[in-house]
């Protein structure tokens, strides 16, 4: 039972990750700009909320920590997501290559940060990218002990958000109308390039959130050599598995997430010990069954027509 | 008569003209601008050191104190520079034919496991556990071809999912051969010294044992791309598909046949990659690792600072490699080693406006084309015509 418990908690935490940051990629597409650079962004929306984490005094009401550490982890992820709206919107750049540069770019420069602020405040004896919130952390659990975050509960409001906001509001009309047909918006009077702007920089928004979540799961320090794991490619995947729906994208995620949480909990259950498959077994799972899942439905693809296609006005 | 300001404007207009040398100006600039960044990162991190560490970073091996430690060290940055030249052609040769491999991470990975695994369990000799990487970095390379031309799968996604498949695989492949108590695999030396690369002399020439004939190969198998690219049909077809895939389908070119090919050769290269740097016996591989090895990104920066061509992405993995030991040998008191990754970041992320800078270019040249391009000089693979909703 309790091992069923830590199942559903793990499950929830990396749910949480991957709608949030599948969400990020969803407004991104929908938008018409295809946005590969979300592991980068989550690494830097992890560090902007790491550093608040890190140093903000544990006294302080859960609510206010909470708080201002998703809104660092928003800034960071947004500012970070801009260079790929420069990038992709004004210099019509390649949208993968920026957007695999702005992974490398991320990782390397989150890294060279927490280092850097290492080094100084030890006077060069402490060069690890480590950055430990231990009792902060705690003060954002919904209880003591379990996974169970304040995180979870914006995951459900954002998921909500993002449904209303893409269908229900002139924005997201005019937002999907840009990733679909940025000839036909424009020519009704709606600046493509700032739809384009604004589903960017939605992206970096939830991408950034979904950093933070993911690096306090489970663990109360965060090194950031490591990185995300894949997590935010794994996020695209469920992306492309929830047919850039919300309501969809986050069912998708609960099945990536089970799987994920596996790699973490798989001994104690009696059934999974006795089939004996190694641990890398487990670990290898969530890329293995993406693989599977996308290559039964990426044939009937749902993706927004225009993405990935720089909007050139003279195309019209 | 011609005055000899415009002689000089029409030379330089002429110059621009000249698609080799766009791509030389526009690598130069995302290089300046590159380390312009890391140089100022430098300054707000340590003012005071900032000027020694980017000329720690620029002068690498030349910092060193003797003729012979510089020449030793100059051979250990040229061992790493060979996987780094196959990772960089294996992605221009992909992206030839529109195709982003970023699995050459993962290809490297497989090729690293399939050799150490022929070299440490199987005792078998230096070209057999080279061909085993090769073919392992191509069934790789054939699964997100595959899966490209059949299931619409976006092949930056299944490079990714199977980049982790093969770095869980290795890590676990590999465990059982390692010395006990420690995370690294065996030396071939310890083991077995005739799965080491031959070195005909040139560890002599350096004073560094790990100097084989991979840096040789390398070059070789460079020029070979660059013919098979510019001189053959299969090249052709390659690029007519990146540069439009149903065109070359109405042409009568098998595009499927061809993007699985393609993958299969880049996948290749990829896991030759490794093998050349582990059969040279430098490193051994960490099964500890949880992160994959830089090499295979690194090699998309070489690949676009080499102005996707593969002679250049000879000198632009050397650059990479030059600048990204030469970080290693920063004083960590004061700077993170990273650095040097940053760097090479901002300069890939510079790449991106390269097509911009060489239309700047060309424009200022005069002589835009009335039809588009010569395909082999400034090629702009699918994106710009990718069919919608492709994934």
């Amino acid at each position: 039972m309790q091992q069923i418990m830590l199942l559903v908690q793990y499950t929830l935490v990396y749910a949480s990750v991957l709608t949030l940051v599948a969400l990020g990629g969803c407004y991104s597409e929908r938008s018409g700009i295809i946005n590969i650079g979300l592991e980068g962004i989550m690494v830097m929306g992890a560090l902007g909320g790491a550093l608040v984490l890190g140093h903000i005094s544990p006294a302080l009401p859960g609510i206010v920590i909470f708080l201002l550490t998703v809104l660092a982890s928003m800034v960071f992820g947004m500012l970070f997501s801009l260079l790929l709206g420069v990038a992709a919107i004004n210099f019509k750049a390649d949208q993968t290559l920026a957007g695999t540069a702005m992974n490398m770019l991320g990782l390397a420069l989150a890294t060279v940060i927490v280092k850097a602020l290492n080094i100084a405040s030890s006077g060069g004896s402490n060069n690890s990218a480590e950055i430990a919130y231990t009792a902060t952390r705690e003060k954002l659990l919904l209880a003591k002990g379990t996974e169970f975050s304040m995180f979870m509960i914006l995951t459900v409001i954002i998921i909500a958000a993002a449904y209303i906001l893409l269908y229900k509001t002139r924005f997201g009309l005019r937002l999907m109308a840009c990733g679909e047909h940025p000839q036909a918006a424009n020519s009704v009077g709606i600046s493509v390039s700032k739809m384009r702007y604004a589903g960017v920089l939605i992206s970096g928004a939830l991408g950034g959130i979904g950093g933070i979540v993911y690096i306090t799961a489970g663990v109360s320090k965060a090194n950031f050599e490591i990185g995300v794991a894949g997590f935010g490619f794994l996020a695209l995947a469920v992306m492309i598995f929830g047919q850039w729906k919300p309501h969809k994208i986050a069912l998708a995620a609960l099945l990536f997430g089970v799987f994920r949480a596996l790699a973490n909990v798989n001994s104690g259950f009696d059934f999974l010990t006795a089939l004996k498959l190694p641990q890398p077994v487990y670990n290898m799972l969530p890329y293995i069954i993406s693989l599977i899942v996308l290559a039964f439905t990426s044939k009937s693809s749902h993706a927004p027509k225009a993405e990935g296609i720089p909007y050139d006005k003279s195309t019209r | 008569m011609e005055s000899n300001k415009t002689k000089r404007t029409n030379l330089f207009k002429r110059l621009l003209a000249m698609p080799g040398f766009r791509s030389f100006i526009s690598a130069l600039a995302c290089i300046l601008i590159g380390l312009l960044i890391g140089y100022i990162v430098l300054l707000i991190i340590n003012p005071e050191q900032a000027g020694n560490g980017i000329s720690t970073i620029l002068k690498n091996f030349m910092t060193r104190n003797s003729e012979k430690l510089r020449m030793k060290s100059f051979g250990n940055t040229l061992v790493k520079t060979a996987p780094l030249i196959l990772c960089s052609l294996s992605i221009l040769f992909a992206y030839k034919a529109g195709l982003f491999n970023i699995g050459a991470a993962g290809q490297y990975v497989l090729g690293a496991g399939a050799s150490l695994y022929c070299a440490l369990a199987l005792n078998m000799p230096w070209y057999v556990c080279l061909l085993a990487a090769v073919l392992a970095g191509a069934l790789l390379g054939a699964i997100s071809g595959a899966f490209k031309a059949y299931l619409n799968v976006n092949e930056v996604i299944s490079c990714i999912m199977l980049n982790w498949i093969s770095l869980y695989a290795v890590n676990s492949v590999l465990k059982d051969l390692c010395p006990i108590g420690y995370k690294d695999t065996f030396t071939l030396a310890s083991r077995n010294p005739s799965a080491i690369l031959p070195k005909l002399g040139l560890d002599g020439l350096f004073g560094n044992t790990s100097v084989t004939i991979a840096i040789p190969i390398a070059i070789i198998i460079a020029v070979y791309i660059w013919v098979i690219l510019a001189k053959t049909k299969f090249g052709y077809e390659i690029k007519a598909t990146g540069y439009n895939r149903n065109a070359a389908k109405y042409c009568g070119m098998r595009e499927k046949q061809n993007i699985i090919l393609t993958m299969v050769i880049a996948g290749a290269l990829a896991g030759l990659a490794s093998a050349l740097l582990f059969l040279s016996d430098f490193s051994q591989w960490d099964i500890n690792q949880s992160s994959i090895p830089a090499m295979g990104f690194n090699g998309i920066a070489a690949s676009f600072l080499g102005g996707l061509h593969p002679i250049g992405a000879i000198f632009s993995s050397y650059f990479i490699q030059h600048i990204t030991d030469g970080g290693a040998s920063l004083d960590t008191r004061f700077y993170p080693v990273q650095i040097a990754d940053l760097i090479s970041a901002i300069i890939i992320y510079l790449c991106g406006f390269v097509l911009f800078i060489k239309l700047k270019m060309l424009k200022a040249s005069g002589s835009i084309p009335q039809k588009r391009p010569d395909m082999s000089a400034d090629i702009k693979p699918a994106s710009e015509n990718k069919k919608g909703g492709e994934r």
